[in-house]
Protein backbone atom coordinates (compact mmCIF):
# COMPACT_ATOMS: atom_id res chain seq x y z
CA UNK A 1 0.00 0.00 0.00
CA UNK A 2 1.02 3.74 -0.93
CA UNK A 3 1.73 6.17 1.97
CA UNK A 4 -0.69 8.67 1.96
CA UNK A 5 -0.47 12.34 3.33
CA UNK A 6 -3.21 14.87 3.92
CA UNK A 7 -2.13 18.21 1.69
CA UNK A 8 -5.49 20.84 2.28
CA UNK A 9 -8.90 20.94 3.78
CA UNK A 10 -12.00 22.98 4.00
CA UNK A 11 -15.16 23.49 5.88
CA UNK A 12 -18.52 26.08 5.35
CA UNK A 13 -19.92 27.50 8.50
CA UNK A 14 -22.01 25.04 10.10
CA UNK A 15 -25.98 26.67 10.77
CA UNK A 16 -29.43 25.20 10.85
CA UNK A 17 -30.41 27.19 7.76
CA UNK A 18 -27.67 28.26 5.31
CA UNK A 19 -28.90 30.06 1.61
CA UNK A 20 -26.27 28.06 -0.60
CA UNK A 21 -27.12 24.88 -2.20
CA UNK A 22 -25.53 21.58 -1.34
CA UNK A 23 -24.06 22.18 -4.03
CA UNK A 24 -22.93 25.68 -3.77
CA UNK A 25 -21.75 24.41 -0.09
CA UNK A 26 -19.25 21.29 -1.84
CA UNK A 27 -18.12 24.05 -3.90
CA UNK A 28 -17.42 27.01 -1.17
CA UNK A 29 -15.14 23.88 0.92
CA UNK A 30 -13.77 22.63 -2.03
CA UNK A 31 -12.14 25.70 -2.99
CA UNK A 32 -10.71 26.17 0.40
CA UNK A 33 -8.86 22.78 0.54
CA UNK A 34 -7.62 23.29 -2.97
CA UNK A 35 -6.67 27.26 -1.68
CA UNK A 36 -4.65 25.17 0.95
CA UNK A 37 -3.32 22.68 -1.29
CA UNK A 38 -1.99 25.10 -3.65
CA UNK A 39 -3.78 23.22 -6.12
CA UNK A 40 -6.64 23.44 -9.27
CA UNK A 41 -9.55 20.93 -10.42
CA UNK A 42 -7.15 19.42 -13.18
CA UNK A 43 -4.60 18.53 -10.48
CA UNK A 44 -7.56 16.00 -8.88
CA UNK A 45 -7.27 12.29 -10.19
CA UNK A 46 -10.39 11.39 -8.28
CA UNK A 47 -12.91 12.60 -6.49
CA UNK A 48 -15.16 11.02 -3.24
CA UNK A 49 -18.20 12.42 -1.88
CA UNK A 50 -19.71 11.68 1.54
CA UNK A 51 -23.40 12.60 1.87
CA UNK A 52 -26.10 10.92 4.73
CA UNK A 53 -29.47 9.81 3.60
CA UNK A 54 -31.13 11.71 0.67
CA UNK A 55 -34.23 12.16 2.65
CA UNK A 56 -33.16 15.37 4.72
CA UNK A 57 -32.13 16.95 1.20
CA UNK A 58 -35.02 15.77 -0.57
CA UNK A 59 -33.11 14.72 -3.40
CA UNK A 60 -32.90 11.17 -3.92
CA UNK A 61 -29.17 9.87 -5.28
CA UNK A 62 -27.96 13.31 -4.15
CA UNK A 63 -24.10 12.16 -4.78
CA UNK A 64 -25.55 13.27 -8.98
CA UNK A 65 -26.71 16.37 -7.47
CA UNK A 66 -23.85 17.51 -5.47
CA UNK A 67 -21.41 16.04 -7.96
CA UNK A 68 -20.55 19.84 -10.22
CA UNK A 69 -19.77 21.38 -6.36
CA UNK A 70 -17.61 18.74 -5.32
CA UNK A 71 -15.16 19.07 -8.42
CA UNK A 72 -16.60 15.63 -9.79
CA UNK A 73 -18.00 16.61 -12.95
CA UNK A 74 -15.36 14.30 -15.56
CA UNK A 75 -13.39 12.40 -13.32
CA UNK A 76 -13.70 9.24 -11.66
CA UNK A 77 -16.30 9.96 -8.58
CA UNK A 78 -17.94 7.83 -6.09
CA UNK A 79 -20.47 8.38 -3.43
CA UNK A 80 -20.17 6.66 -0.07
CA UNK A 81 -22.61 6.89 2.54
CA UNK A 82 -22.93 4.61 6.24
CA UNK A 83 -25.53 7.17 7.68
CA UNK A 84 -23.34 8.84 10.20
CA UNK A 85 -20.14 6.56 10.20
CA UNK A 86 -20.20 9.01 6.96
CA UNK A 87 -17.62 11.66 8.23
CA UNK A 88 -14.83 9.32 8.66
CA UNK A 89 -15.86 6.80 6.07
CA UNK A 90 -15.59 9.11 3.08
CA UNK A 91 -11.86 9.86 3.85
CA UNK A 92 -11.56 6.53 4.23
CA UNK A 93 -12.86 5.88 0.75
CA UNK A 94 -10.33 8.95 -0.10
CA UNK A 95 -7.53 7.53 1.43
CA UNK A 96 -7.68 3.38 -0.22
CA UNK A 97 -8.02 5.70 -4.00
CA UNK A 98 -4.78 6.64 -3.08
CA UNK A 99 -3.49 4.04 -0.96
CA UNK A 100 -4.10 1.49 -3.80
CA UNK A 101 -2.18 3.16 -6.18
CA UNK A 102 -4.93 4.05 -8.75
CA UNK A 103 -4.93 7.88 -7.80
CA UNK A 104 -2.17 10.27 -6.73
CA UNK A 105 -4.58 13.06 -5.87
CA UNK A 106 -7.73 12.24 -4.15
CA UNK A 107 -10.53 14.92 -2.80
CA UNK A 108 -12.92 13.73 -0.44
CA UNK A 109 -15.67 16.30 -0.17
CA UNK A 110 -18.72 15.94 2.72
CA UNK A 111 -22.10 18.02 2.39
CA UNK A 112 -25.42 17.68 4.49
CA UNK A 113 -28.21 20.00 4.16
CA UNK A 114 -30.55 19.15 7.19
CA UNK A 115 -32.57 22.72 6.95
CA UNK A 116 -34.31 21.40 3.75
CA UNK A 117 -36.55 18.86 5.58
CA UNK A 118 -39.69 19.79 7.40
CA UNK A 119 -41.39 19.72 9.91
CA UNK A 120 -38.32 18.64 11.35
CA UNK A 121 -34.89 16.67 10.40
CA UNK A 122 -36.67 13.93 12.13
CA UNK A 123 -39.76 13.29 10.15
CA UNK A 124 -36.83 12.15 7.83
CA UNK A 125 -35.61 9.66 10.44
CA UNK A 126 -38.41 7.92 10.84
CA UNK A 127 -37.78 6.42 7.45
CA UNK A 128 -34.60 4.51 8.77
CA UNK A 129 -37.00 2.40 11.37
CA UNK A 130 -37.75 -1.14 11.03
CA UNK A 131 -41.23 -0.94 9.04
CA UNK A 132 -42.74 -3.57 11.15
CA UNK A 133 -41.57 -3.59 14.45
CA UNK A 134 -40.58 -0.17 15.15
CA UNK A 135 -42.67 2.28 12.98
CA UNK A 136 -46.02 1.42 13.91
CA UNK A 137 -44.40 2.30 17.81
CA UNK A 138 -44.13 6.13 16.32
CA UNK A 139 -40.62 6.65 17.45
CA UNK A 140 -38.66 9.09 17.73
CA UNK A 141 -34.96 8.59 16.42
CA UNK A 142 -33.54 10.32 20.28
CA UNK A 143 -35.48 7.34 21.50
CA UNK A 144 -32.63 5.45 20.45
CA UNK A 145 -29.71 7.68 21.89
CA UNK A 146 -32.11 8.06 25.16
CA UNK A 147 -32.02 4.29 25.75
CA UNK A 148 -28.56 4.23 24.84
CA UNK A 149 -27.42 6.24 27.09
CA UNK A 150 -29.88 5.38 30.18
CA UNK A 151 -28.23 1.50 29.35
CA UNK A 152 -24.80 3.57 29.93
CA UNK A 153 -25.30 5.47 32.85
CA UNK A 154 -27.07 2.63 34.73
CA UNK A 155 -24.41 -0.03 34.12
CA UNK A 156 -21.57 2.06 35.21
CA UNK A 157 -23.11 4.00 37.77
CA UNK A 158 -22.44 7.39 35.86
CA UNK A 159 -24.02 10.52 37.18
CA UNK A 160 -25.51 13.06 34.21
CA UNK A 161 -23.50 15.84 36.04
CA UNK A 162 -20.44 13.94 34.60
CA UNK A 163 -21.91 13.75 31.16
CA UNK A 164 -23.24 17.35 30.80
CA UNK A 165 -19.72 18.24 31.43
CA UNK A 166 -18.95 16.67 28.02
CA UNK A 167 -21.33 19.42 26.67
CA UNK A 168 -20.23 22.32 28.16
CA UNK A 169 -16.06 21.43 27.54
CA UNK A 170 -17.48 21.09 23.91
CA UNK A 171 -19.43 24.31 23.31
CA UNK A 172 -16.58 26.41 25.09
CA UNK A 173 -14.10 25.03 22.86
CA UNK A 174 -16.15 25.30 20.07
CA UNK A 175 -15.50 29.08 20.97
CA UNK A 176 -12.33 29.24 19.10
CA UNK A 177 -14.10 27.52 15.82
CA UNK A 178 -14.74 30.25 12.92
CA UNK A 179 -17.67 27.90 11.32
CA UNK A 180 -19.38 26.74 14.70
CA UNK A 181 -22.33 26.69 15.18
CA UNK A 182 -23.28 26.78 18.84
CA UNK A 183 -20.09 28.17 20.42
CA UNK A 184 -20.76 29.11 24.25
CA UNK A 185 -17.91 30.56 25.98
CA UNK A 186 -20.28 30.61 29.39
CA UNK A 187 -22.27 27.57 29.63
CA UNK A 188 -22.55 26.04 32.68
CA UNK A 189 -23.35 21.99 33.55
CA UNK A 190 -26.01 23.47 35.35
CA UNK A 191 -27.63 24.90 32.53
CA UNK A 192 -27.24 21.48 30.63
CA UNK A 193 -29.47 19.55 33.53
CA UNK A 194 -31.58 22.67 33.61
CA UNK A 195 -32.36 22.72 29.57
CA UNK A 196 -35.57 21.04 28.39
CA UNK A 197 -36.04 17.35 28.69
CA UNK A 198 -36.66 15.39 25.28
CA UNK A 199 -36.53 12.08 26.22
CA UNK A 200 -34.77 11.43 29.72
CA UNK A 201 -32.45 11.31 30.16
CA UNK A 202 -31.48 13.14 27.13
CA UNK A 203 -32.05 17.12 27.64
CA UNK A 204 -31.74 19.93 25.02
CA UNK A 205 -28.28 20.32 25.86
CA UNK A 206 -27.28 17.18 25.36
CA UNK A 207 -28.06 16.89 21.72
CA UNK A 208 -26.03 18.40 18.59
CA UNK A 209 -28.27 20.37 16.79
CA UNK A 210 -29.16 19.40 13.21
CA UNK A 211 -27.14 22.05 10.38
CA UNK A 212 -26.21 22.62 6.77
CA UNK A 213 -22.72 22.74 5.90
CA UNK A 214 -19.58 21.07 3.68
CA UNK A 215 -16.26 20.52 4.38
CA UNK A 216 -13.50 19.04 1.92
CA UNK A 217 -9.91 16.78 2.07
CA UNK A 218 -7.07 16.50 -0.28
CA UNK A 219 -5.24 13.26 -0.33
CA UNK A 220 -1.34 13.10 -2.36
CA UNK A 221 0.64 10.17 -2.34
CA UNK A 222 3.80 9.39 -1.07
CA UNK A 223 5.62 10.24 -4.29
CA UNK A 224 4.27 13.64 -4.70
CA UNK A 225 3.16 15.01 -1.42
CA UNK A 226 7.14 17.17 -1.48
CA UNK A 227 5.87 19.07 -4.10
CA UNK A 228 3.27 20.75 -1.90
CA UNK A 229 4.62 20.15 1.98
CA UNK A 230 7.70 19.72 3.74
CA UNK A 231 5.96 18.49 7.02
CA UNK A 232 3.15 16.48 5.95
CA UNK A 233 0.38 15.04 8.04
CA UNK A 234 -0.39 11.01 7.51
CA UNK A 235 -3.00 8.20 7.43
CA UNK A 236 -1.74 6.13 9.33
CA UNK A 237 -4.18 3.50 9.72
CA UNK A 238 -8.15 3.08 9.07
CA UNK A 239 -10.70 0.58 10.48
CA UNK A 240 -14.56 0.47 9.85
CA UNK A 241 -16.86 -2.32 11.37
CA UNK A 242 -20.74 -2.80 11.54
CA UNK A 243 -22.90 -4.50 14.69
CA UNK A 244 -25.50 -6.61 13.98
CA UNK A 245 -28.92 -4.51 13.17
CA UNK A 246 -30.96 -6.29 15.60
CA UNK A 247 -30.33 -3.21 17.66
CA UNK A 248 -32.26 -4.75 20.55
CA UNK A 249 -30.23 -7.72 20.85
CA UNK A 250 -27.29 -5.89 21.78
CA UNK A 251 -26.13 -4.85 24.87
CA UNK A 252 -25.81 -1.42 24.86
CA UNK A 253 -23.73 -0.15 27.04
CA UNK A 254 -20.50 -0.52 25.20
CA UNK A 255 -19.75 -0.01 21.34
CA UNK A 256 -17.81 -3.12 20.55
CA UNK A 257 -18.08 -2.37 16.90
CA UNK A 258 -16.15 0.97 17.65
CA UNK A 259 -13.65 -1.33 19.24
CA UNK A 260 -13.22 -3.52 16.18
CA UNK A 261 -12.74 -0.57 13.74
CA UNK A 262 -10.27 0.63 16.39
CA UNK A 263 -8.37 -2.26 16.67
CA UNK A 264 -8.09 -2.89 13.00
CA UNK A 265 -7.14 0.88 12.31
CA UNK A 266 -4.68 0.76 15.27
CA UNK A 267 -3.00 -2.20 13.86
CA UNK A 268 -2.32 -0.88 10.67
CA UNK A 269 -0.77 2.40 12.33
CA UNK A 270 1.22 -0.14 14.53
CA UNK A 271 -0.51 1.08 17.44
CA UNK A 272 0.51 -1.29 20.59
CA UNK A 273 -0.73 1.17 23.03
CA UNK A 274 -3.46 3.50 22.18
CA UNK A 275 -3.58 5.23 25.72
CA UNK A 276 0.28 6.16 25.08
CA UNK A 277 0.86 6.30 21.77
CA UNK A 278 -2.21 8.89 20.77
CA UNK A 279 -2.05 12.37 21.55
CA UNK A 280 -5.58 13.66 21.05
CA UNK A 281 -8.96 12.51 19.35
CA UNK A 282 -11.80 13.38 18.35
CA UNK A 283 -14.76 10.91 18.91
CA UNK A 284 -18.13 11.16 17.06
CA UNK A 285 -20.01 13.47 20.15
CA UNK A 286 -23.64 14.09 18.39
CA UNK A 287 -24.54 13.46 22.36
CA UNK A 288 -22.62 14.23 25.40
CA UNK A 289 -22.56 10.95 26.08
CA UNK A 290 -21.42 9.64 23.04
CA UNK A 291 -17.75 11.23 23.38
CA UNK A 292 -17.21 9.66 26.67
CA UNK A 293 -18.94 5.98 25.33
CA UNK A 294 -16.57 6.04 21.98
CA UNK A 295 -13.55 7.35 24.19
CA UNK A 296 -13.96 3.99 25.91
CA UNK A 297 -15.21 2.10 22.45
CA UNK A 298 -11.66 3.40 20.83
CA UNK A 299 -10.24 1.88 24.06
CA UNK A 300 -8.59 5.02 25.33
CA UNK A 301 -9.75 4.19 28.60
CA UNK A 302 -11.37 1.37 30.70
CA UNK A 303 -15.06 1.38 30.29
CA UNK A 304 -16.66 3.04 32.81
CA UNK A 305 -14.25 5.29 33.03
CA UNK A 306 -14.35 7.98 30.47
CA UNK A 307 -16.73 9.98 32.84
CA UNK A 308 -13.82 10.26 35.52
CA UNK A 309 -11.32 11.05 33.24
CA UNK A 310 -13.30 14.17 31.83
CA UNK A 311 -14.55 15.37 35.73
CA UNK A 312 -10.39 15.23 36.41
CA UNK A 313 -10.07 17.54 33.28
CA UNK A 314 -7.82 15.28 31.65
CA UNK A 315 -10.00 15.61 28.09
CA UNK A 316 -9.88 19.15 28.30
CA UNK A 317 -7.69 20.84 25.56
CA UNK A 318 -4.94 21.18 27.66
CA UNK A 319 -4.95 17.93 29.65
CA UNK A 320 -2.92 14.62 28.53
CA UNK A 321 -5.93 13.37 26.01
CA UNK A 322 -7.46 16.28 25.24
CA UNK A 323 -11.09 15.16 23.54
CA UNK A 324 -13.06 16.89 20.52
CA UNK A 325 -10.36 20.03 20.80
CA UNK A 326 -12.58 21.62 17.41
CA UNK A 327 -15.48 21.86 19.81
CA UNK A 328 -17.05 18.90 18.20
CA UNK A 329 -20.63 18.07 16.72
CA UNK A 330 -22.12 19.25 20.23
CA UNK A 331 -20.51 23.04 19.74
CA UNK A 332 -19.49 23.51 16.02
CA UNK A 333 -22.80 21.58 14.74
CA UNK A 334 -23.77 18.29 13.63
CA UNK A 335 -24.85 18.25 9.20
CA UNK A 336 -24.02 14.55 9.09
CA UNK A 337 -21.49 13.76 6.86
CA UNK A 338 -19.75 17.42 7.04
CA UNK A 339 -18.50 16.19 10.23
CA UNK A 340 -15.98 15.49 8.70
CA UNK A 341 -14.37 18.56 9.13
CA UNK A 342 -14.31 18.51 12.93
CA UNK A 343 -13.59 14.93 12.61
CA UNK A 344 -10.92 14.29 10.37
CA UNK A 345 -9.96 17.86 8.88
CA UNK A 346 -9.67 18.82 12.73
CA UNK A 347 -6.34 16.09 13.03
CA UNK A 348 -4.88 17.29 10.07
CA UNK A 349 -5.78 21.60 11.32
CA UNK A 350 -4.20 20.32 14.83
CA UNK A 351 -1.35 18.03 13.77
CA UNK A 352 -0.10 20.65 10.89
CA UNK A 353 -0.05 23.19 13.70
CA UNK A 354 -2.63 25.25 12.17
CA UNK A 355 -5.31 25.22 14.48
CA UNK A 356 -5.10 28.95 16.26
CA UNK A 357 -6.99 29.61 18.87
CA UNK A 358 -7.99 25.79 18.95
CA UNK A 359 -4.52 24.69 19.14
CA UNK A 360 -3.25 22.06 21.67
CA UNK A 361 -0.49 23.44 23.32
CA UNK A 362 1.29 20.24 23.58
CA UNK A 363 2.79 19.74 20.14
CA UNK A 364 0.13 16.34 19.61
CA UNK A 365 2.54 14.01 16.92
CA UNK A 366 -0.51 11.34 16.63
CA UNK A 367 -4.57 11.79 16.66
CA UNK A 368 -7.56 9.62 16.08
CA UNK A 369 -10.64 10.34 14.36
CA UNK A 370 -14.17 8.48 14.55
CA UNK A 371 -17.56 8.75 13.19
CA UNK A 372 -20.70 6.82 14.33
CA UNK A 373 -23.96 5.62 12.64
CA UNK A 374 -26.54 3.21 11.31
CA UNK A 375 -28.83 1.93 13.81
CA UNK A 376 -26.17 2.54 16.73
CA UNK A 377 -24.32 -0.26 15.32
CA UNK A 378 -21.66 1.44 12.19
CA UNK A 379 -17.65 2.69 13.38
CA UNK A 380 -15.44 4.13 10.73
CA UNK A 381 -11.81 5.10 12.77
CA UNK A 382 -8.63 6.72 11.36
CA UNK A 383 -5.21 7.63 12.98
CA UNK A 384 -3.24 10.23 11.57
CA UNK A 385 0.16 11.73 12.55
CA UNK A 386 2.66 14.11 11.76
CA UNK A 387 5.55 13.51 9.42
CA UNK B 1 -16.23 35.94 1.37
CA UNK B 2 -15.78 35.93 4.89
CA UNK B 3 -12.78 37.73 6.82
CA UNK B 4 -9.68 36.03 7.10
CA UNK B 5 -8.86 34.36 10.10
CA UNK B 6 -5.90 33.41 11.67
CA UNK B 7 -5.49 29.46 11.98
CA UNK B 8 -7.67 27.20 10.21
CA UNK B 9 -9.76 26.96 8.49
CA UNK B 10 -8.99 30.32 6.99
CA UNK B 11 -12.06 32.00 6.92
CA UNK B 12 -15.83 30.34 7.31
CA UNK B 13 -18.10 30.49 3.81
CA UNK B 14 -22.00 30.38 4.05
CA UNK B 15 -24.37 32.46 4.56
CA UNK B 16 -26.75 32.49 7.37
CA UNK B 17 -30.54 32.14 7.12
CA UNK B 18 -33.45 31.79 9.65
CA UNK B 19 -36.65 29.86 9.38
CA UNK B 20 -38.10 33.53 9.41
CA UNK B 21 -36.46 34.54 6.25
CA UNK B 22 -37.95 32.06 4.35
CA UNK B 23 -41.57 32.23 6.13
CA UNK B 24 -41.04 35.85 5.34
CA UNK B 25 -40.11 34.62 1.67
CA UNK B 26 -36.77 37.27 2.01
CA UNK B 27 -34.97 34.48 -0.23
CA UNK B 28 -36.14 32.24 -2.96
CA UNK B 29 -36.99 29.32 -2.20
CA UNK B 30 -38.70 26.24 -3.86
CA UNK B 31 -41.15 24.01 -1.82
CA UNK B 32 -42.51 19.88 -2.26
CA UNK B 33 -44.80 17.57 -0.52
CA UNK B 34 -44.12 14.50 -1.58
CA UNK B 35 -46.78 11.56 -2.03
CA UNK B 36 -45.78 8.14 -1.75
CA UNK B 37 -47.08 4.83 -0.36
CA UNK B 38 -44.86 1.79 0.31
CA UNK B 39 -46.21 -2.04 1.31
CA UNK B 40 -43.56 -4.09 2.63
CA UNK B 41 -43.84 -8.01 2.60
CA UNK B 42 -43.28 -9.15 6.22
CA UNK B 43 -41.22 -12.11 4.89
CA UNK B 44 -40.88 -15.82 6.27
CA UNK B 45 -40.29 -15.15 9.76
CA UNK B 46 -42.17 -12.02 10.66
CA UNK B 47 -45.26 -13.25 8.95
CA UNK B 48 -45.30 -15.86 11.42
CA UNK B 49 -44.12 -13.79 14.11
CA UNK B 50 -46.36 -11.12 13.63
CA UNK B 51 -49.33 -14.11 13.13
CA UNK B 52 -48.41 -15.16 16.70
CA UNK B 53 -49.02 -11.80 18.29
CA UNK B 54 -52.45 -11.98 16.80
CA UNK B 55 -53.17 -15.02 18.01
CA UNK B 56 -51.33 -13.50 21.83
CA UNK B 57 -48.37 -15.14 21.33
CA UNK B 58 -44.59 -14.32 21.39
CA UNK B 59 -42.94 -16.86 19.01
CA UNK B 60 -39.05 -17.02 18.75
CA UNK B 61 -36.42 -18.70 17.05
CA UNK B 62 -33.61 -21.43 18.16
CA UNK B 63 -30.38 -21.92 16.89
CA UNK B 64 -29.14 -25.42 18.31
CA UNK B 65 -25.69 -24.56 16.99
CA UNK B 66 -25.29 -21.13 18.69
CA UNK B 67 -27.09 -22.48 21.66
CA UNK B 68 -29.29 -19.33 21.13
CA UNK B 69 -33.46 -18.42 21.29
CA UNK B 70 -33.77 -15.34 18.85
CA UNK B 71 -36.63 -12.62 19.46
CA UNK B 72 -37.06 -11.33 17.10
CA UNK B 73 -37.41 -14.49 15.01
CA UNK B 74 -35.12 -15.02 11.96
CA UNK B 75 -34.91 -17.92 9.60
CA UNK B 76 -30.92 -17.36 9.16
CA UNK B 77 -28.47 -16.71 12.05
CA UNK B 78 -26.04 -13.54 11.29
CA UNK B 79 -23.42 -15.66 13.97
CA UNK B 80 -22.76 -19.04 12.63
CA UNK B 81 -24.85 -17.83 9.42
CA UNK B 82 -26.81 -21.15 8.81
CA UNK B 83 -30.75 -21.71 8.74
CA UNK B 84 -32.39 -21.46 12.02
CA UNK B 85 -33.83 -24.68 13.38
CA UNK B 86 -37.19 -24.18 15.22
CA UNK B 87 -40.06 -22.43 16.32
CA UNK B 88 -41.09 -21.69 19.90
CA UNK B 89 -43.48 -20.10 21.89
CA UNK B 90 -42.34 -18.26 24.69
CA UNK B 91 -43.93 -16.59 27.65
CA UNK B 92 -45.44 -13.06 27.83
CA UNK B 93 -43.29 -11.44 30.19
CA UNK B 94 -39.56 -10.05 30.60
CA UNK B 95 -37.38 -7.51 32.24
CA UNK B 96 -36.86 -3.94 31.01
CA UNK B 97 -33.29 -3.81 29.59
CA UNK B 98 -33.43 -0.02 29.01
CA UNK B 99 -35.89 2.93 28.73
CA UNK B 100 -36.42 6.38 27.99
CA UNK B 101 -39.50 8.64 29.08
CA UNK B 102 -40.08 10.71 25.93
CA UNK B 103 -41.56 14.10 25.69
CA UNK B 104 -41.00 14.05 21.46
CA UNK B 105 -43.85 12.57 19.11
CA UNK B 106 -42.48 11.45 15.90
CA UNK B 107 -41.87 14.41 14.22
CA UNK B 108 -40.09 16.01 17.46
CA UNK B 109 -42.79 17.73 18.04
CA UNK B 110 -43.40 18.33 22.14
CA UNK B 111 -45.83 16.42 24.36
CA UNK B 112 -47.10 17.31 27.51
CA UNK B 113 -47.59 13.47 29.03
CA UNK B 114 -44.59 11.55 28.78
CA UNK B 115 -44.29 8.47 26.60
CA UNK B 116 -42.67 5.24 28.27
CA UNK B 117 -40.64 3.24 25.61
CA UNK B 118 -38.17 1.08 25.89
CA UNK B 119 -36.62 -2.47 24.91
CA UNK B 120 -37.79 -6.09 27.01
CA UNK B 121 -36.01 -9.06 27.29
CA UNK B 122 -38.35 -11.86 26.97
CA UNK B 123 -38.38 -14.29 29.23
CA UNK B 124 -37.07 -17.89 27.58
CA UNK B 125 -35.30 -15.95 24.99
CA UNK B 126 -31.63 -15.87 24.73
CA UNK B 127 -29.88 -12.57 27.43
CA UNK B 128 -31.05 -9.37 25.42
CA UNK B 129 -33.44 -11.43 23.05
CA UNK B 130 -36.57 -8.88 22.60
CA UNK B 131 -37.92 -6.07 21.17
CA UNK B 132 -38.85 -2.01 21.70
CA UNK B 133 -42.68 -1.78 23.17
CA UNK B 134 -43.89 0.97 25.81
CA UNK B 135 -44.74 0.58 28.98
CA UNK B 136 -47.78 1.56 30.78
CA UNK B 137 -49.77 1.07 34.47
CA UNK B 138 -46.42 2.71 36.08
CA UNK B 139 -44.82 5.75 37.15
CA UNK B 140 -41.83 7.31 35.29
CA UNK B 141 -40.71 7.07 39.07
CA UNK B 142 -41.42 3.70 38.93
CA UNK B 143 -39.56 2.55 35.96
CA UNK B 144 -36.02 0.95 35.94
CA UNK B 145 -33.81 -1.46 34.37
CA UNK B 146 -34.91 -4.82 35.14
CA UNK B 147 -38.16 -4.12 36.19
CA UNK B 148 -40.04 -7.30 35.34
CA UNK B 149 -43.21 -6.82 33.11
CA UNK B 150 -45.67 -8.47 31.30
CA UNK B 151 -47.47 -7.83 27.94
CA UNK B 152 -51.00 -6.10 28.12
CA UNK B 153 -52.82 -7.70 24.93
CA UNK B 154 -55.50 -5.98 22.57
CA UNK B 155 -59.01 -7.58 22.88
CA UNK B 156 -58.53 -10.97 20.09
CA UNK B 157 -60.89 -9.28 18.19
CA UNK B 158 -59.53 -6.20 17.68
CA UNK B 159 -56.12 -7.59 16.71
CA UNK B 160 -54.82 -7.23 13.79
CA UNK B 161 -51.25 -8.95 13.13
CA UNK B 162 -48.86 -5.71 14.40
CA UNK B 163 -46.85 -4.90 16.95
CA UNK B 164 -49.02 -3.29 18.30
CA UNK B 165 -51.62 -6.17 19.30
CA UNK B 166 -49.71 -5.69 22.71
CA UNK B 167 -50.71 -2.43 24.07
CA UNK B 168 -47.61 -2.25 26.45
CA UNK B 169 -45.70 -3.64 29.15
CA UNK B 170 -47.18 -3.48 32.82
CA UNK B 171 -45.43 -4.28 35.97
CA UNK B 172 -45.44 -8.00 36.36
CA UNK B 173 -47.16 -8.56 39.77
CA UNK B 174 -44.54 -7.04 42.41
CA UNK B 175 -42.57 -6.30 40.02
CA UNK B 176 -43.05 -2.47 40.17
CA UNK B 177 -40.92 -2.17 42.96
CA UNK B 178 -37.73 -0.54 42.84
Amino acid sequence: MNDVAVIGAGMTVFQRRLKETGKELSYLATKMALEEAGITKKDIDMVVMGSAPDAFDGIHQKGENLLDGAAGAGKPYVRVFNGGGTGVFAPIAGWWHVASGVADIALVVCEEKMGNCYPHPQTAFRHIWDPILDRPLAPNLVWLFAMEMNRYMTKYNIKKEDIARVAVKNKRNAVGHPCAQLPDEKITIEDVLNSEMMAWPVQRLDISPPSDGASALIFCSKDKVRQFTDDPVWVDGVGWNIDSTMWTNRDLSFPRYVANAARMAYKMAGIHNPRKEIDFAEPYDPFDYKELHHMEGLLLCNKGEAPILTREGVTERDGNMPMCPSGGLMGVGNPIAATMGQKICELYWQLAGKAGKRQIPTDPQVGVGQAWGDIMQMATVAVLRRG
Amino acid sequence: MAKKIEGSPGYAPGTRVSTKDIVQKKISYSWWEPEVQYSWSMGQAMSKFIMGLKDGKILGRTCIKCDRVLVPPRMFCEYCYGPTDNWIELKDTGSIETYSISYLDSDARRIKDPILIGVISIDGASPQHGFMHYFGEMTKEEIHIGMKVKAVWKAPKDREGAITDIKYFKPLKGGGKK
